[in-house]
């Protein structure tokens, strides 16, 4: 049992005959990333010209292809499936490969499905502005898409499950994750994006809706994004996750509990109310199972807590760790009756959810940039470290300022509705959020334009710039250097 | 088992998701599944809102040339036409379409949600939302007069100043009067609601403050329309 307590591809149990370097494409990486960060940058701009709306700023209005509305889509797709989906799939071709040392089924597969995403995210873009948008949240892609993406995810969970059907088991906690997240984001793609579509109707399609918008988060974002961090956590930190036990817990409780959280999104709709207050149990419970991860993590850096300040990879996973905690413990209140009452529908929802997708996941997702791409470039440092400091202090300050905004802006309006203010009353008063959203807002593009230009100059230069040593393009023994 | 390749993907893979999807997905669908969906025709035929008939003589030429005579057939293709645009255009994600019975919702806006309501076709997928920046929706139906609203989505700051509503002013001809988007869009917000049994339910009956309507009198729709760019005061052949 122990044994699987560190991760396989670590030295001293990787025999020495296996060159990662050999069964990890490491173009492919490099390539979603790419992909991933031009589709950040798009997201984020369209998030910031939808906040141009709110405060009656909106530079392209009475323009069809620029209505708002629809940008919102494209800003939340963009997101999703854009950004992290490309961000961790990257991240699975380099992590499964070194725990199980075996290559991607094929790696034609991957070059096949990265270029039909792509086309998949384009088309999902241009469809949602020529207003073709799907009535699911989360899931605006055109109904014509579904199918496409949905063939694209089994590939995908085929060209992965391969190499970890042939190692020999018991396997280390993050491939636990990667199995489970690659079941799940097919399940739970195929249930949110056909069954509300094409089989119930109404309430009940109510709850799928839930159920999906919850599980796309809980079942393909979260497993994936604990996978890589079990994955990267020790091997950067040089040390073992601190309880093997609390792993098992951790996996297991995520597994069972977070399923049956969907409901949460429809508090005091039609939906029959004893399974109401099914979600409010079950989302109570991931609070605490969630807690048990995070201490075991913090058990891991116990002692090395100077790498918060040294290694900015470190820095950007546990920072986003805190906020994680944070989002959980909000939810955990804000799941019960009484705080629904106030917050359901406000801002205080969308600044949680910003929370979710940009303080845990995007921080994650940066952290594993920060680590990976100077060495998929084959080099041995970024061009400016400091450029990466603006970035990560830009990005988390811009977006701790927008949550706190949005909180206390939801709380506001939550309160203006119920005592029956006019309506006008609740948007005057949300008027200077939305403002310092805006500027937040455009503060954390400030900061991902640093980091875009770090990650241009460093390809730029990488002839002139040392060129990286063996081992330093192997993250198990280089020097934590970004 | 809990550490095997095959328990995981049994285990929680598999068994975990499909209990979750018994109990809070299907167990919905079977609780709902013997109240009919309606289909569009079924809707239709429930009665034409007044606010379609009033579209036709405000807009005689215009509403010929784009949905022909008033009848069930027009009626029911502006309410699907309307019904897309709601969903292409993200109306969703800022205006909810259901009532909570907490929070004084049912004094500001009226009855309760019920489950029969999203008994429809045009309620698939249904359409909840989970953002309100705009008020709820649900009981719109003839809250405001045809004039209110296409003034409204002509320029929403000329009706209601603060207003952070876009403007739609591609529901409009070039010469500003509403085209077939804006006839239906505006057709499927008058007939939210349209179903409920005391219908304008709120008209003269409910409390006063958020709920009275101050809007719809001819007044009103001439200061509207002296405002915003859009024709209001009817088709001028
Ligand atoms: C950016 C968010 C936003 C979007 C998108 C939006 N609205 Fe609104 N809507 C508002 C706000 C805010 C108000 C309240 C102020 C006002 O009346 O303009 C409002 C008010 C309304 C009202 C008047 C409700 C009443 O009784 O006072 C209607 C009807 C309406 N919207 C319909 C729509 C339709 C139809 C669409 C899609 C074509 C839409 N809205 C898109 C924000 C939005």
């Amino acid at each position: 049992m122990s044994r699987a307590a560190v991760p396989t591809s670590d030295a001293t149990t990787m025999p020495s005959s296996i060159d990662p370097n050999l069964i990890v494409n490491q173009r492919i990486v490099l390539w979603y990333f790419v992909a991933s960060l031009i589709f950040v940058l798009v997201s984020m701009l369209a998030g910031l010209l939808f906040s141009l709306q709110f405060i009656q700023k909106y530079p392209l209005a009475g323009i069809e292809f620029f209505s708002p509305g629809r940008w919102r889509m494209v800003h939340t797709q963009g997101v999703a499936y854009g950004f992290i989906a490309n961000a961790f799939l990257g991240g699975l071709h380099w992590a499964v490969p070194r725990l199980t040392l075996r290559p991607v089924l094929s790696v034609k597969l991957s070059w096949f499905i990265f270029v039909a995403w792509q086309g998949v995210l384009l088309a999902t873009v241009v469809g949602i502005l020529f207003g073709q948008a799907q009535a699911l949240e989360w899931g605006e892609t055109p109904v014509w898409i579904d199918p496409v993406a949905q063939v694209g995810l089994i590939l995908v969970a085929i060209n992965f499950i391969a190499p970890i059907i042939k190692a020999p088991g018991p396997l280390y906690v993050s491939i636990w994750y990667f199995i489970a997240a690659l079941v799940w984001t097919n399940l739970v793609y195929a249930m949110g994006n056909f069954l509300p579509e094409y089989v119930v109707g109404g309430s009940a399609a109510g709850a799928i809706g839930g159920l999906f918008i919850h599980d796309l988060v809980g079942l393909f974002v979260t497993p994936i994004g604990w996978g890589l961090m079990y994955y990267f956590v020790p091997i950067i930190l040089k040390k073992p996750i601190w309880s093997h036990g609390l792993s098992l817990v951790g996996f297991w409780g995520l597994a069972f509990f977070y399923p049956l959280n969907g409901i949460h999104h429809f508090f005091y709709s039609p939906i029959p109310m004893f399974l109401q207050y099914g979600a409010v149990i079950a989302t109570i419970a991931v609070e605490l199972v969630v807690t048990t991860v995070i201490i075991n993590f913090f058990g891991t850096i116990k002692g090395r807590g100077d790498m918060l300040r040294t290694s900015m990879p470190i820095r950007w996973f546990y920072i986003g760790m805190v906020f994680y905690f944070t989002t959980c413990l909000q939810c955990a209140f804000q799941t019960t009756l009484t705080f629904q009452k106030i917050i359901h529908f406000t801002d205080w929802v969308v600044g949680h959810a910003h929370l979710v997708m940009f303080g845990v996941f995007g921080f994650w997702i940066m952290g594993m940039f920060v680590y990976l791409i100077p060495r998929l470039m084959g080099v041995s440092e970024w061009y400016r470290p400091s450029w990466n400091h603006w970035h990560f202090w830009l990005f988390g300050i811009g977006l701790f300022v927008m949550f706190i905004d949005l909180m206390i802006a939801g709380l506001i309006q939550g309160f203006s509705w119920r005592d029956l203010a006019p309506w006008e009353d609740s948007i005057t008063a949300s008027a200077p959020f939305w403002l310092l959203r805006t500027i937040t807002g455009i503060m954390i593009i400030v900061g991902q334009l640093f980091f875009l230009a770090n990650v241009w100059m460093t390809w730029a230069t990488r002839k002139s710039a040392k060129p990286a040593t063996e081992g330093q393009s192997n993250p198990i023994t280089s020097p934590v250097t970004a | 088992m809990f550490e095997s390749k095959a328990g995981v993907f049994l285990i929680a893979g598999l068994f975990f998701f499909a209990l979750a999807f018994a109990v809070m997905g299907y167990l919905p669908i079977a609780i709902y599944q013997d109240e009919a969906e309606q289909t569009l025709e079924e809707l239709a035929k429930e009665g034409i809102i007044p606010e379609f008939v009033e579209l036709a003589e405000q807009f005689p030429d215009r509403f010929e040339r784009y949905y022909g005579k008033v009848n069930y057939d027009s009626f029911a293709n502006a309410l699907k036409r309307g019904h897309r645009i709601y969903i292409a255009e993200g109306c969703w994600h800022c205006h909810s379409q259901f009532i909570r019975p907490v929070s004084n919702e049912d004094l500001r806006w009226g009855p309760v949600s019920h489950a029969r309501e999203y008994q429809n076709v045009l309620q698939r997928p249904v359409l909840f939302g989970t953002r309100r920046v705009g008020p709820d929706l649900i009981r719109e139906g003839s809250r405001k007069s045809n004039h209110w609203h296409l003034a409204h989505f002509f320029k929403p700051t000329n009706v209601v100043p603060v207003s952070v509503m876009p403007e739609y002013s591609w529901f409009f001809d070039e010469d500003d009067y509403p085209n077939a988007d804006g006839m239906a869009i505006l057709t499927y917000v008058q007939w939210l609601g349209s179903w409920l049994n005391e219908y304008p339910y709120w008209r003269g009956k409910g409390p006063t403050g958020p709920m009275t309507d101050d809007s719809s009198d001819a007044v009103a729709d001439q200061t509207i329309a002296q405002a915003s760019g859009a024709h209001l005061t009817g088709e001028s052949p």
